[in-house]
Formats: structure tokens, C-alpha cells, sequence
């Protein structure tokens, strides 16, 4: 399987190579079956590389120790779904990984995307291959390639760690890494447009899908990667702004900001130059991302292990950004916009400001992650920077962005007139000082808080204004009921529904962080029959009984299970268990430090969380922490409702010919009015 | 009563006691050994300090030293298995009874373990571009953004006048439609495209 492996490794790389040359000369012009040719080199990279993926997976199964990844990942008594994801639990595999998934993405591209794109496929072409054949020099030249050879064989592997051990770990980070990968696809294109100066809005509508979709992936990929934390890690929170959950947000809101300013360039012809270097910049970022996580400059739980690997990611960091730059700086005059703002009170206006908001906030992230290391260099001193500094500078910022969420929708493209302006906020306006001022009755004195609430209710009431009048006007228009009025209005127009509806989403993200304000911890220790009681936030009282612990053995690890029952103001509530997992080999030794399964019990108002801390003089005795954590499953239930808008807006179709040659129209610059000074 | 009903009643009683009274939890002077104390960390009780609002908001300023990037506090209660940061909360404990405020603990901390130990740095010298930059650039990026938008918006409105003013004062009206039918189109197309 190795040499399968490795001879996979080299077609794809030879092939990639020739492919990105050609393509990059401009070898292929005036030559079809050239260009053919770099086209489907593409096809032959995705084969090569999903052999390679299918001779690592064989190893895994075959717990071929002798591979050097497989003994380290694996071992025998791992369940099967672990050997399957041990693929990118490790660097070397998550790189096969990301060579394997960027080629058939590229692969998808080439199949799906139409003829009129034609001029621009030998480039996406050669843009993909280039970067995949990047990460396989890496694996090749890098000291990463998974299929290395120990010089003996151990009779059994290390295994996975077990905070590896988890269904959200399985899914998490190939969702990330789809997300990463994706972005590669907009990046491509964008390449493709600036070499061939086919600079129109084409390029923009074929990376549309491309973008949403990476751009769902990565919101999929932080909730889940929230999830796991929460529930695995057990220190009773979802974000951290560890340096790698950082790189995972930085892209998204750089493609959140193109999202929004690419409808600008569509319907307006403007903000061509933004959008382009906004692509780059998500590109550069995903990649950069990648740097961090490997390359061990900045401390984080995340980090695989340290190695040259890094270098490898810098280096191509530094190009792709001088050649991205240079290449976008030679085509500025191709960029021009086609038609110039009419007023500051516009939607056009209000995206602008919601573009700077969200890049302010990617480089407030950005600025946070790398002051250490400017610190560093200029003070020679080491520092950190932790929550409490990215919390004090990002949240005003997430909340003038959560303003922005509510107003952009409001205000007309083009130019609002005042009277337009007083109807279309006054009801999102008093929505929100009312919850605001609500909140303050109920005693809720944290000014943030109390802006969160207000912000998100202002939003929330931006969005039901929205459906309502477009329910209404259906209504009246068609004679539909309000379920039908409702549906046809989404089905009919998914971007702009679709996107309230990823509006909501956000307004559920921003409520549920409020609630980690009111967390409240205590530690205990508890002997069989002792109990502890704990008041939450919403004024319920816990009582908490130890039942005590028990031990067992399962699979691949000794559990130790503390059970407590538990009652809520005075009522039964069942009970919890949170347990102690000691991991071992085939042979019955400890292969890792016990790890801690958390206890949860939720609802929709808080959570109850117990960790087992251990054990007592080795005695049925025990030490918790238990938190209440309020409002954290509305942080899942957030995340569900933003993939859920994510793909309403990527759906095809739903909206009709004649409605299209409307939007068109609407542009304004598609269609030239006689002495207007309008480019076609 | 006949002997069936008594010993049914008996029976009842007896049932009803041993559900009510798990045999595990009967006398509380100890607690049983674990069948395998080696599957689970060790911990002492835990002392009064450890839930001290005062202790927990000193440890959430001071990062733990063993490389995990945490705070004191969240190391010292996430998975149990560090070492170090039961040692930094004693620390924390024994500077506070000796009579120090939080904050002379927290120097006391820097002054040891330098200035790494703290979660964010402190808000002077160099450190303050750290704070003030994200927020400096996002203004003064929105204040460029704002004015550069208003001269663009100017020029535009500028050139029709100008255009009214070298064709005698009349705007020439696009494809000939009235005044009126522009306003109309302008009208349906902000309610359309709202």
C-alpha cells in the first residue's frame, strides 16, 4: 500500500506540475486540446490522489504498524469510525486530506462549471493544481508523507488521544478543512480572471455556489468545533480565542464581508477591486490559518506538532500573496466601477460600512494573534493575549456589526428618501428599546448585555418587518394563505430570504454569548449520599446527590462513571453521569492520561455541567465542578439556523426568467438608458 | 387482619424501604474503595478557596505556566490532569492571606513569572497599540471610507446640474421619458428592490 501510496503522490505531483505550467505560460492558447489537456489533467490529479487517500484508509484498516502514521494514530482496539477519521487526526494525513478534497473540488469545478467560462477553466485549472500540488511537495519534500515506513514494527499502535475520541471530532475538523479547501475554488477563479483579463462580472457569478458553499462549511465547522469544546474539553466554554479558533474565524468573516459586497458588484457594478482582493485575502487567510496550526509560532491547544512545515506554508503564504497582489495592481484600470454611489443613506452605504465592520473585526482578530509576537520583536519581551483582551476589543465591534446586520436590510438600494427611512425603522427601532428597557426591569445592569439584547431584538424586528410586508404583499397580490404567502416568498427569492434567515441565525449567536456572563462554577466534594446545592441564574435551585462511582471496562479504556441524582426546586430532575475514561492498549497498558467525559443536562434556558474531577484517597469520594451555564444550546440551535439560511441562499433556481431580466434591469448597468452615461 | 393481608402489608413496607434507601449510601464515615483507583486522577477535598470569587477572578487574569494557554482557573478545573495550576492556586491563596490586594498578587505573579503570566497585557507602553490599533484603524478606515464616499457622491450630483446648465437649464431626461414617468420608475424600483 505504501508504494501504491507514494507512486500515487508522485503522478499527482509530476501531473499537476506540467498542468500548472503550461497553464500559467499561457501555453495552452490558440491550442485546443492543449487546454483540453490542462483541463483534464485535472480529472487525472483527483484519481491519483484519491488512490493515495484509498492506500492510507487500507493501512489504517490493516493496522499496518509498520507505517509510522498508522502506528502513531491507531490502534487495535480503536473503534472503526476512529480509524476512519485517524486519516486527518494527524498532520501528515490531514494534508493528504486537503490534497484529496481540493482535487476533486477542482475535479467539480472543471465538470459543472459552463461554457461560458471557458477562457477562464485552463487557469482555474492551473490555480487549483498549483495549490494542490503544494501540499503534495510538502508531503513529499516536507517530512510529511504519510505513507513513511518505520524500520521495525510494533506489535500495536499508540492510538488516538481520546479528546480525538468523539463524534464531533470525527465530523469537525473535515468540516473546517472543507471550508478551508472551498475557498481555494473563488481563489482560483479570481486568479483566472486577473491572467486572462476577463474581469466582467462572470467570474463573480461562477464562484457564487463556490463561495456560499466554503463559506457554509466554515460555519458548520466553528459550531461543531464549539460543540466539541463544550462538550469534551470540560471547562465549560465554546470559545477560547485560541490562536487556531481564531484562524478558523478569520476567514469567514472576511467571505462573510465578500458575500455581502459581491451583491453590490452584481446588481451595481461596484466594489469590483474589494471583491477581489477580499477573495485573496479569505484565500490567504485559509492558508494562513493552516501556518499557524502547523508551524508551532504561536502557542496554542490546537497545534499539531511542531516541524518544518510550517516554513513550507510561509513560504507559499508570501507568494501567493506577492503574485495575487501583483497581478491584481497590473488589472486595476480593468476594475473600474461602472456606476458611482448616490447616496450615503443606501444599501449600497450600509453594505460598505458592513464590510468594514466585518474586516475590522478579522483584523482586530488578526492584530490579537500576532501582537505577541510583535511584542516580541519590538520589546524582546513575551506576553499574552488572551480573552479578556480580544473580549474587550471585538465585542463592541461584534455589536456595531450586529447593528449593521439590521440596518442594511432597511434601507433602500440606491437612495432612501427620509420618509422611506422613518417607515422601515421604526418598528425594528422599537423593538429594540423595548427588550432593552425590558431587560433593565428585570435587573440585567451589563451595559453589553443589555446592548446585545437591544441590538439583536432591533435585528429580529428588521426581519420580521421584512417577512411580513412580503407575506402581506403576496397576500395580496396572489390571494395566499400565510404559510403558503411565507414559503412561495423564500422559494421565490432564496438570496434575500435565505439571508434574513442567516440574519437570525446571528441574532441567536449573540443572545446565547450574553448568557456567559451569568455563569456561575463551584467546585465540590461529595461522598455517596452527601449532596450540593447551587442556584442559577434563572433562580432555580439544584441539589445535586452523589450515588456514587462506579467502574467498568469497555472497548479500549476504563471507565470510572460518577452518577449524581438531581432534583430543581425540590423536583426530580433524573440523574447525570460524568466519567473518568483511563485509555489502554491492546495489552491492557495506559496509552494516554485518564480524560474527563462531561455531564450535561440541558434546556432551553441553561445548562447543568458536571465534571468528574477524581477521585478522593482513591475512595468512592469525588470532586466536581459544576457550572450553570445559561443560553448554550441556543448557541447550537444558532448554528443550525445559519447553515439552514446558508443553503436556502445557495438552492438553485427560485427565481424565475422574467425575474431575473427584472433584477437585471433593476442593476442598472446591464441595461443603458438612451444619454445615460452608462457602460454596458 | 389475616396473616395473607399482614404479610402483603410486611412485604410493601419492606419493598418500599429498600427503594427508598439505596444499601450504598447507608452511613456516611467513609466511602467504599474504587475496584481500580489507578483508572482516575487523585484530588484532595476540595478546600473553601477554590470557590472564593476573589481567588477565581485573580486566577482568570494569571495564565498557567504549564504550557497549556489557559488561565489558572480554567486549568485547574478542565480535565484535572495538569499539575501546575494547583500549585500556581496555592500560590494565589497563600500571597492573598499574607494580606495582599489582587492586584499586589497579580505583580507579585509578573515580578516571578514575568509578564507572560498575564492572560492580557497590561494597558501601557507598547502594549496600549494593542488595544487601540483595531479600533483606530476601524475608525479612521470609516471616516476615509465615509468622506471619500460624500466627494464621490458630489461629483456625481454635480455633473447633471452641470449638463443641465450647458444644455440652457433643462435636464436631458433619459430615453425621452417625462419627469414625472422617472419618478414613478425611481419609486417602483426602491419598493421592488427594497
Amino acid at each position: 500500500m505504501t508504494l501504491l501510496g507514494n507512486f500515487s503522490l508522485w503522478v499527482a505531483l509530476l501531473l499537476s506540475a506540467w498542468a500548472a505550467a503550461t497553464s500559467f505560460s499561457g501555453g495552452w492558447r490558440d491550442k485546443p486540446q492543449v487546454a483540453l489537456a490542462v483541463v483534464r489533467s485535472t480529472y487525472g490529479v483527483w484519481i491519483a490522489l484519491i488512490v493515495a487517500s484509498i492506500a492510507l484508509w487500507k493501512g489504517l484498516f490493516a493496522h499496518d504498524f509498520n507505517i509510522e502514521y498508522v502506528a502513531a494514530y491507531t490502534s487495535r482496539n480503536l473503534p472503526d469510525s476512529y480509524v476512519f477519521s485517524a486519516f486527518w487526526a494527524g498532520q501528515k494525513g490531514s494534508l493528504l486530506f486537503w490534497a484529496a478534497v481540493l482535487a476533486t473540488f477542482g475535479a467539480i469545478a472543471q465538470f459543472t462549471a459552463s461554457k461560458r467560462h471557458k477562457e477562464l477553466m485552463p487557469y482555474v485549472a492551473g490555480v487549483t493544481l498549483a495549490v494542490t500540488g503544494f501540499f503534495v511537495i510538502v508531503m513529499l519534500f516536507g517530512g510529511a508523507n504519510p505513507f513513511d515506513r518505520l524500520s521495525f514494527t510494533p506489535p500495536d499502535g499508540r492510538g488516538l488521544n481520546p479528546q480525538l475520541q468523539n463524534p464531533g471530532m470525527v465530523i469537525h475538523p473535515p468540516m473546517l478543512y472543507l471550508g478551508y479547501i472551498a475557498i481555494t475554488i473563488p481563489f482560483a477563479f479570481a486568479m483566472a480572471a486577473l491572467l486572462s483579463r476577463k474581469l466582467d462580472t462572470g467570474w463573480v457569478h461562477a464562484i457564487r455556489r463556490w463561495s456560499l458553499l466554503a463559506w457554509i462549511f466554515l460555519s458548520v465547522g466553528i459550531t461543531l468545533g464549539m460543540w466539541w469544546a463544550y462538550v469534551e474539553l470540560g471547562w465549560g466554554g465554546y470559545w477560547a480565542w485560541d490562536p487556531v479558533e481564531n484562524a478558523s474565524l478569520l476567514p469567514w468573516l472576511t467571505l462573510t464581508a465578500f458575500l455581502h459586497s459581491v451583491m453590490i458588484q452584481e446588481k451595481r457594478g461596484m466594489l469590483k477591486k474589494w471583491n477581489v482582493g477580499l477573495v485573496v485575502g479569505t484565500f490567504l487567510l485559509s492558508i494562513f490559518g493552516t501556518f499557524i496550526t502547523r508551524s508551532g509560532i504561536i502557542a496554542s491547544v490546537h497545534s499539531f506538532t511542531q516541524s518544518n512545515v510550517g516554513y513550507f506554508f510561509l513560504a507559499f503564504l508570501i507568494i501567493v500573496a506577492v503574485v495575487a497582489f501583483t497581478l491584481l495592481y497590473t488589472r486595476w484600470h480593468l476594475l473600474e466601477p461602472e456606476t458611482e454611489l448616490e447616496s450615503m443613506a443606501s444599501r449600497e452605504a450600509a453594505f460598505l460600512f458592513n464590510n468594514l465592520a466585518l474586516v475590522g473585526i478579522a483584523f482586530s482578530v488578526l492584530w490579537g494573534t500576532l501582537f505577541p509576537i510583535l511584542s516580541e520583536a519590538v520589546r524582546g519581551t513575551k506576553i499574552t493575549v488572551g480573552p479578556p483582551f480580544f473580549n474587550r476589543v471585538n465585542i463592541p465591534l461584534g455589536l456595531l456589526l450586529l447593528a449593521l446586520t439590521g440596518i442594511g436590510p432597511l434601507i433602500a438600494w440606491r437612495k432612501a428618501s427620509p420618509e422611506n427611512l422613518r417607515r422601515q425603522f421604526t418598528f425594528p427601532v422599537a423593538t429594540g428599546l423595548v427588550i432593552a428597557l425590558a431587560a433593565m426591569g428585570v435587573g440585567i445592569r451589563d451595559f453589553y448585555v443589555l446592548m446585545a439584547l437591544g441590538l439583536g431584538a432591533f435585528v429580529l424586528g428588521t426581519i420580521a418587518q421584512e417577512f411580513y410586508r412580503g407575506i402581506r404583499a403576496r397576500n395580496r397580490m396572489h390571494g395566499e394563505g400565510v404559510i403558503s404567502a411565507f414559503l412561495a416568498l423564500i422559494g421565490r427569492n432564496r438570496r434575500r430570504y435565505g439571508g434574513y434567515i442567516v440574519h437570525l441565525g446571528i441574532v441567536i449567536y449573540f443572545v446565547a454569548f450574553t448568557g456567559m456572563a451569568f455563569k456561575v462554577t463551584q467546585e465540590v466534594t461529595l461522598k455517596p449520599g452527601d449532596s450540593t446545592e447551587i442556584k442559577s441564574p434563572f433562580g432555580h435551585t439544584w441539589k445535586l446527590t452523589s450515588l456514587g462511582v462506579s467502574q467498568y471496562e469497555a472497548l479500549n479504556r476504563v471507565v470510572s462513571a460518577a452518577t449524581l441524582e438531581l432534583e430543581r426546586d425540590g423536583k426530580p430532575m433524573g440523574r447525570i453521569n460524568s466519567e473518568k475514561r483511563q485509555h489502554v492498549d491492546s495489552f491492557g497498558q495506559k496509552s494516554f492520561e485518564p480524560s474527563t467525559e462531561v455531564g450535561i443536562l440541558s434546556d432551553l434556558r441553561e445548562d447543568l455541567y458536571v465534571v468528574y474531577a477524581g477521585s478522593i484517597g482513591g475512595t468512592e469520594e469525588s470532586s466536581f465542578a459544576i457550572s450553570i451555564n445559561p443560553l448554550v444550546w441556543w448557541v447550537w440551535y444558532g448554528g443550525v439556523v445559519l447553515v439552514i439560511g446558508g443553503i436556502i441562499t445557495m438552492w438553485p433556481g427560485g427565481v424565475s426568467q422574467p425575474a431575473r431580466k427584472r433584477q437585471s434591469a433593476q442593476a442598472g448597468y446591464a441595461v443603458p438608458m438612451a444619454g445615460a452615461a452608462v457602460e454596458p | 387482619m389475616d396473616r395473607r393481608a399482614w404479610l402483603t402489608r410486611i412485604g410493601a413496607l419492606a419493598a418500599a424501604g429498600i427503594a427508598t434507601r439505596p444499601d450504598r449510601l447507608v452511613g456516611q464515615e467513609g466511602a467504599d474503595p474504587l475496584r481500580m483507583p489507578g483508572a482516575v486522577q487523585q484530588r484532595t477535598a476540595v478546600a473553601a478557596s477554590q470557590n472564593d470569587e476573589t481567588v477565581k477572578a485573580i486566577e482568570h487574569r494569571l495564565k498557567c505556566t504549564c504550557g497549556c494557554n489557559l488561565d489558572i482557573f480554567t486549568c485547574r478545573t478542565t480535565d484535572f490532569t495538569c499539575g501546575t495550576s494547583p500549585e500556581l492556586h496555592k500560590e494565589v491563596v497563600a500571597l492573598l492571606e499574607s494580606g495582599n490586594t489582587p492586584d499586589q498578587v497579580v505583580a507579585a505573579f509578573v515580578a516571578k513569572y514575568g509578564e507572560e503570566v498575564l492572560m492580557a497585557p497590561k494597558a501601557e507602553g507598547f502594549n496600549i497599540a494593542g488595544y487601540i490599533v483595531p479600533g483606530l484603524v476601524l475608525t479612521l478606515a470609516g471616516a476615509g471610507l465615509a468622506a471619500v464616499l460624500m466627494r464621490r457622491h458630489r461629483v456625481a450630483a454635480q455633473a447633471p446640474a452641470l449638463a443641465a446648465s450647458q444644455a440652457g437649464g433643462a435636464v436631458a431626461i433619459p430615453g425621452g421619458a417625462s419627469a414625472e414617468e422617472l419618478a414613478r420608475l425611481e419609486q417602483a424600483l426602491m419598493d421592488v428592490d427594497r
